[in-house]
């Protein structure tokens, strides 16, 4: 099918962007349009006017500054996946984006695109939420930004105004010398959306014990969820710990249910990734000496 | 609108609406007729063209966007008329295709990976037509034909340009 006809934009500052948004109810951004394209084409969407935010020099750049590295909107997730800060300072992000779609989707997709769909199942929000990443915003009013747990509020919804686009994503960055990466999904084909996903960083001192750990499941419920395993903090992370947090963790989650997985199933297999995950993220800083890298 | 297009090294004008991809642009303005047309929704792969020499999908791209990139198509491949790439030749030799829907899209898929290594493991080439979906050749000839033309470039004689720019992966 072929999307409704709209008028097309591309304004040369964020200002003029964030102007044109906030006067006209019927406009929408688009960015890599990976996934607004689609959504045009079968109708889904038929907003009067796309404004193309994709060549904004401010929504460009990934920098790294006071414990945070900081990805502008604009960034293709190609570009992510290869940018050696990233890999540095913000290894999960650079874990997962491999398993965001496909290499051509890839080259046109973005980061703040993924944040702001804000897909349920995708990689990349599931790591603003494990990390607790902050989304800067531009807003009519000038920058502004909001924690992650506020600015995801549902599936494909956010805590976004009228006039408001997702400026970048600030992630944090521990300041351990020997960190881990864990990640697992399950979907129908690789790099299509997962049906569950468990991301994990661990950070362990000299002797294996751990330091700090975060665990974050994704697709479970209707938006990215992070998963209180702090318990873990001090111990040398055993199977039979890391079984057990998992297990305290995901006792309340609130699982969805839909034609690809029911939410018993979604449950089930949130604790058994989320336990691989960990003992993966565990593993991955153990094999990590902790020279060089920070 | 108007829109000034660099398809396979031509400068070419188009004045088009803005909800015309550049998949239609490219089939019905300018008659490119081997980039095809499947899902239409970002899903198969069929009209990969390379932008700036990455493989996109120009289903998912309006042509009013794509101003100002280098944009190659399956016909930007071939030296001359009549004439195969080694890539399209491998896919010939090893029938990595048979009804040729998705072939187009294969061929610039692993044209970009074979831009970056010339010693793709298996996992790479899999990975790097991963997003393309075939119906008839079960990809098993298709991931022999990228292969093919990998070992025909290393041991080729005649330095590519590009080669000279970028690494080169040396033969194990
Ligand atoms: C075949 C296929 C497979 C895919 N598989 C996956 C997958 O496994 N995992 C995954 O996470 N994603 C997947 N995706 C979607 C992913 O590719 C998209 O890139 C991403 O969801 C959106 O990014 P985008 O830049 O393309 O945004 P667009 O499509 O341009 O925009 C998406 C939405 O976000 C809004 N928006 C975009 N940027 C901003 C901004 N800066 N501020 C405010 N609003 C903004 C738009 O208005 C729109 O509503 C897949 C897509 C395809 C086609
Ligand atoms: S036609 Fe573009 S991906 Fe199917
Ligand atoms: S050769 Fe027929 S779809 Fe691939």
């Amino acid at each position: 099918m072929k999307p409704a006809p709209f008028d097309y934009v591309r304004p040369d500052t964020l200002a003029e962007a964030c102007a044109l948004l906030a006067g006209d109810e019927d406009a929408r951004v688009i960015a890599g349009g990976q996934t607004l394209v689609p959504m045009l084409a079968m109708r889904l969407a038929r907003p009067a006017k796309l404004i193309d935010i994709l060549r904004l020099p401010e929504l460009a750049g990934i920098r790294e500054e006071n414990g945070a590295v900081v990805v502008g909107a604009a960034t293709r997730q190609a570009q992510a996946e290869r940018d050696p800060v990233i890999r540095a300072s913000v290894p999960m992000l650079a874990r997962v984006l491999p398993w965001v779609g496909h290499p051509p989707t890839r080259n046109r997709g973005t980061v703040g695109g993924s944040i702001a769909n804000a897909d349920p199942s995708a990689e990349i929000p599931l790591v603003a939420v494990t990390l607790g990443a902050e989304i800067l915003l531009a807003t009519p009013d000038g920058p502004a930004s909001m924690p992650s747990d506020d600015f995801f509020v549902g599936p494909m919804l956010t805590a976004i105004g009228q006039g408001e686009c997702v400026r970048a994503i600030r992630f944090p960055v521990w300041p351990h010398k020997r960190i881990g990466t864990g990640f697992f999904e399950i979907s129908a084909r690789k790099s299509d959306f997962a049906f569950v996903a468990a991301a994990a960083q661990v950070a362990l001192d000299e002797e294996g014990r751990c330091l700090d750990v975060a665990l974050g499941v994704g697709g479970v419920g209707d938006r990215p969820l992070r998963l209180d395993v702090s318990s873990l903090s001090g111990t040398r992370l055993d199977a039979a710990s890391i079984r057990e947090a998992v297990n305290a963790a995901s006792g309340e989650l609130d699982a969805m249910s839909d034609l690809h997985a029911s939410a018993a199933y979604r449950r089930r297999v949130a604790v058994t990734l989320g336990i691989r995950a960990l003992e993966a993220a565990r593993d991955n800083a153990a094999a990590n000496p902790g020279k060089g890298a920070r | 609108m108007k829109v000034d297009l660099r398809i396979n090294g031509v400068n070419r004008v188009a004045d088009v609406e803005p909800r015309k991809t550049l998949l239609d642009v490219l089939r019905e303005n300018f008659l490119l007729n081997g980039t095809h047309a499947g899902c239409e929704h970002g899903v198969c792969g069929a009209c990969t063209v390379l932008v700036d020499g990455e493989p996109v999908r120009s289903c998912l791209m309006f042509a009013v966007q794509a101003d100002g990139y280098e944009i190659t198509t399956i016909e930007g491949l071939a030296p001359a008329p009549g004439e195969l790439s080694v890539i399209q030749d491998a896919f010939c030799e090893t029938h990595g295709l048979q009804c040729g829907y998705c072939t187009p899209g294969m061929i610039l898929a692993a044209h970009a990976l074979l831009q970056n290594t010339l010693a793709p493991t298996r996992e790479d080439i899999a990975e790097a037509i991963s997003g393309n979906i075939c119906r008839c050749t079960g990809y098993g000839q298709i991931i022999e034909a990228v292969q093919f033309a990998a070992d025909r470039l290393r041991v080729a004689n005649t330095p590519r340009p590009i080669l000279t720019e970028k690494p080169v992966v040396e033969a194990k």
